[in-house]
């Protein structure tokens, strides 16, 4: 059985590597790359916007964009590498999945790329080996945290846009006792918008972002220690402002409840924009997770999401080098930050964006301090997976099943159970 | 005689046996050893029955195997008392000489069953949602709006919804079974009891109920097999967290979680087969008790 589908690999391979050989006698320099990608999405946009850019500075070069469903793009990526078939230029999920690939060979080294020194420390956290000295792929975009509000809502009702924890609650107050608005639009049915949307939107603040994420890593902090439970009892406080029967509410109902104009404030990530810019019919603002004083740093969630790697066994590995080089260019991440509202560019180059509610998010980097969602870096490794209990903790203390306290002591218990440094 | 080839019934059995072979029983085998085995560093190693003393072992995976067991039991229950009594119930009633429209009401009941669990899943949340929802409206058309909850995001009641959402979705196949059942018995033992004064009510439980135990054994042994091996509309409904807080995991959920993995969870094979197998252990302790405790016991009646 296995030998005789590797034979016939083989002789695809073979029947490629003529087709390869063809093409070169007709045009004697030009490389072709082939992207690999879970970002089907986003076809048109590379077909017609970031590739054709990329080919007129560097003729020779030619560059396909061949992505898979997001769901099988895994599977179907470690079966191509493992076979050889795999595109020269991998697209890289952050964290595990990616580093499971550098460490097993089949991606390459990329640390010594110039464009890296265009990306911050945290920006290649996802795309780097746990002690940071090698980097495999070059960060392209992240997602950033904050609340997307209704702005006619605010200006009916008079309400300034909250910069403190308590003008926060001031304001959902105001909007739960003038009853014309559902304060908030949020669920815990599907559980993962509480964790994802509701403790690592707001969360960065209490535990100062990469100084709290580092630490939990290291084990000078505990899940128990009052940075990490102060989020949840913020949390817990949210039940109270959301809508009539939020327990059985999902992740669309919120979306449309908020797009439909009936909800006031949506505790968003920014890849939220280019859909409810398509749906929503009145002016849309964002403001970032309240900061407990006024006056106090503040951080935010800007989680990488997507980045692009190197092949190991590419056989055009200089070419590809050339093109990932001009991903890490400021050319690029104003292309695609233009082309995908929400997904921002990881490059320290600022890039000018026309959509207003995408320059809002983005203008937080400069006055907010930038943070990864504590979960996703080495803590879920293990079982009990810390991330998956985050969102089970987290609906929990929203629909107020389990105490702040009780949920952190929960957390801090399964991840001690199997992460030394927490032990 | 005895010399006479018998080299047929391999020939016409073989097909049938290499084809389940193939598809059930070389899958089930594999999948008992898998769950002896563990992985560590790419390199599956065997482990003997490493998988089990964890899974029944340590506080977190049996808490939850215990949850889910547990849920699938209360899921069972439900069936059990809602599902099969209300399917002889519409047997006895379909069954009625001087019932009208029987085909219609028979049909109208069946129907569900032929739908798929993400389409039963979907309206089913549709109808109970507090926000779009029919349930809220209708309760309030009739002055009963105080009793609406969004049921599905409760622990205390989402997996009970669940379990009446399944039997609204399979009570047609114990109604078809009695319904088939109650056909079959004769008219002239009907007769009989009728010279000897027993009609009605009286003979529904003294003549046709002893009659149609067998089948309702039959149901109730596949409503245990296909409630402990029940996935698809808990997924579809609540997601593979089986949400709220694991209230509705039962043990296909959870099977499915460990083996697939979720999210950030990767998946594991081997304590994924672990669950598998106890399940399979379940259901084998299960149908044998019935086997061999139940159906020896039960009294046939030739007519």
């Amino acid at each position: 059985m296995r030998q005789g589908r590797l034979t016939a690999q083989g002789g695809l391979a073979g029947l490629m590597l003529t087709t390869a050989l063809i093409a070169t006698g007709v045009a004697a320099q030009d490389v072709t790359l082939t992207i690999e990608s879970w970002r089907n999405d986003d076809l048109s946009i590379w077909q017609d916007q970031i590739i054709p850019a990329f080919e007129a500075a560097n003729p020779g070069i030619k560059v396909e964009f061949t992505p898979s469903a997001p769901a099988e793009y895994n599977a179907v990526l470690n079966s191509k590498l493992d076979a050889g078939t795999a595109g020269d230029l991998i697209t890289c999920r952050p964290f595990d999945a990616s580093l499971a690939l550098y460490d097993g060979g089949k991606l390459a080294d990329l640390s010594g790329l110039a464009a890296m020194a265009n990306f911050s420390d945290v920006a290649k956290s996802a795309w780097q080996t746990d002690d940071g000295a090698h980097t495999f792929c070059v960060p392209m975009a992240s997602v950033i945290h904050g609340f997307i509000y209704n702005k006619d809502a605010f200006a009916e009702l008079g309400i300034e846009v909250p910069a403190t924890v308590d003008e926060f609650f001031a304001a959902l107050d105001k909007i739960k006792e003038d009853g014309t608005y559902i304060p908030m639009a949020m669920g815990t049915n599907d559980q993962w918008e509480a964790a994802t949307m509701g403790y690592n939107n707001i969360g960065p603040n209490y535990w100062k972002g990469e100084e709290g994420r580092r630490a939990l890593i290291e084990g000078s902090q505990k899940l128990t220690d009052e940075p990490w439970v102060e989020p949840y009892r913020q949390l817990a406080r949210w039940g109270a402002y959301l809508g009539d029967g939020f327990e059985a509410q999902t992740y669309p109902d919120s979306q449309n409840l908020f797009t439909l104009g009936r909800a006031a404030i949506y505790p968003a990530g920014s890849w939220e924009i280019s859909g409810f810019n398509a749906q929503a019919e009145f002016e849309m603002g964002a403001f970032p997770p309240p900061v407990v004083n006024a006056g106090d740093n503040c951080y935010i969630s800007d989680h990488t999401d997507i980045a692009i790697g190197l092949n190991a066994a590419s056989p055009n590995a200089a070419a590809a080098r050339t093109f990932l080089e001009w991903v890490g260019s400021a050319e690029f991440a104003s292309l695609y930050a233009n082309a995908l509202p929400g997904f921002f560019s990881l490059n320290s180059a600022p890039v000018e964006m026309a959509d207003p509610l995408a320059q809002e998010f983005v203008s937080w980097r400069g006055k907010c301090a930038s943070t990864i969602r504590s979960t996703y870096q080495i803590l879920s490794r293990g079982t009990p997976n810390l991330e998956n209990e985050t969102w089970n903790a987290s609906a929990n203390v929203i629909r107020g099943a389990e105490t702040p306290e009780d949920a952190a002591a929960r957390l801090q218990a399964g991840l001690a159970s199997w992460y030394a440094p927490q032990k | 005689m005895a010399s006479r080839s018998r080299l047929h019934v391999a020939v016409f059995l073989a097909p049938a046996v290499l084809v389940y072979t193939a598809v059930m029983i070389w899958p089930l085998f594999n999948t008992l050893r898998l769950s002896l085995y563990v992985e560590a560093d790419g390199v599956r190693s065997f482990a003997g029955l490493a998988n089990f003393a964890t899974l029944f072992g340590d506080p977190r995976w049996s808490e939850a195997f215990w949850n889910a067991l547990g849920n699938n039991f209360w899921f069972f229950v439900v069936h059990m008392l809602v599902q099969n009594p209300i399917g002889v119930a519409l047997a006895a009633i379909l069954s009625h000489p001087r019932l009208r429209f029987a085909a219609l009401y028979r049909s109208a009941i069946f129907i569900p069953t032929i739908l798929s669990f993400v389409i039963v899943g979907f309206a089913w949340k549709l109808i109970l949602s507090p926000i779009w929802g029919i349930a809220p409206g209708i309760l309030d058309a009739v002055g009963l709006k105080a009793l609406f909850a969004p049921w599905l995001g409760r622990e205390e009641y989402a997996l009970t919804t669940l379990a009446l959402i399944s039997v609204w979705q399979f009570v047609g196949i114990p109604m078809m079974l009695i319904y088939a059942a109650l056909l079959s018995i004769p008219e002239e033992i009907l007769e009989a009891g009728e010279i000897d004064g027993i009609t009605g009510w009286s003979a529904f439980w003294r003549i046709k109920l002893p009659l149609i135990l067998p089948s309702i054994g039959i149901i109730s042994i596949l409503t245990f097999v296909g409630n402990f091996n029940a996935f698809d509309l808990i997924y579809a409904a609540q997601g593979a967290l089986a949400g709220p807080d694991f209230s509705t995991d039962i043990l296909g959920t959870f099977l499915y979680r460990t083996f697939f993995g979720f999210q950030l969870q990767l998946g594991d094979p081997h304590m994924g087969s672990a669950i598998a197998t106890a399940m399979f252990a379940i259901i084998l302790a299960g149908v044998c008790i019935y086997l061999f405790a139940i159906q020896t016991r039960m009294r046939r009646y030739q007519f």
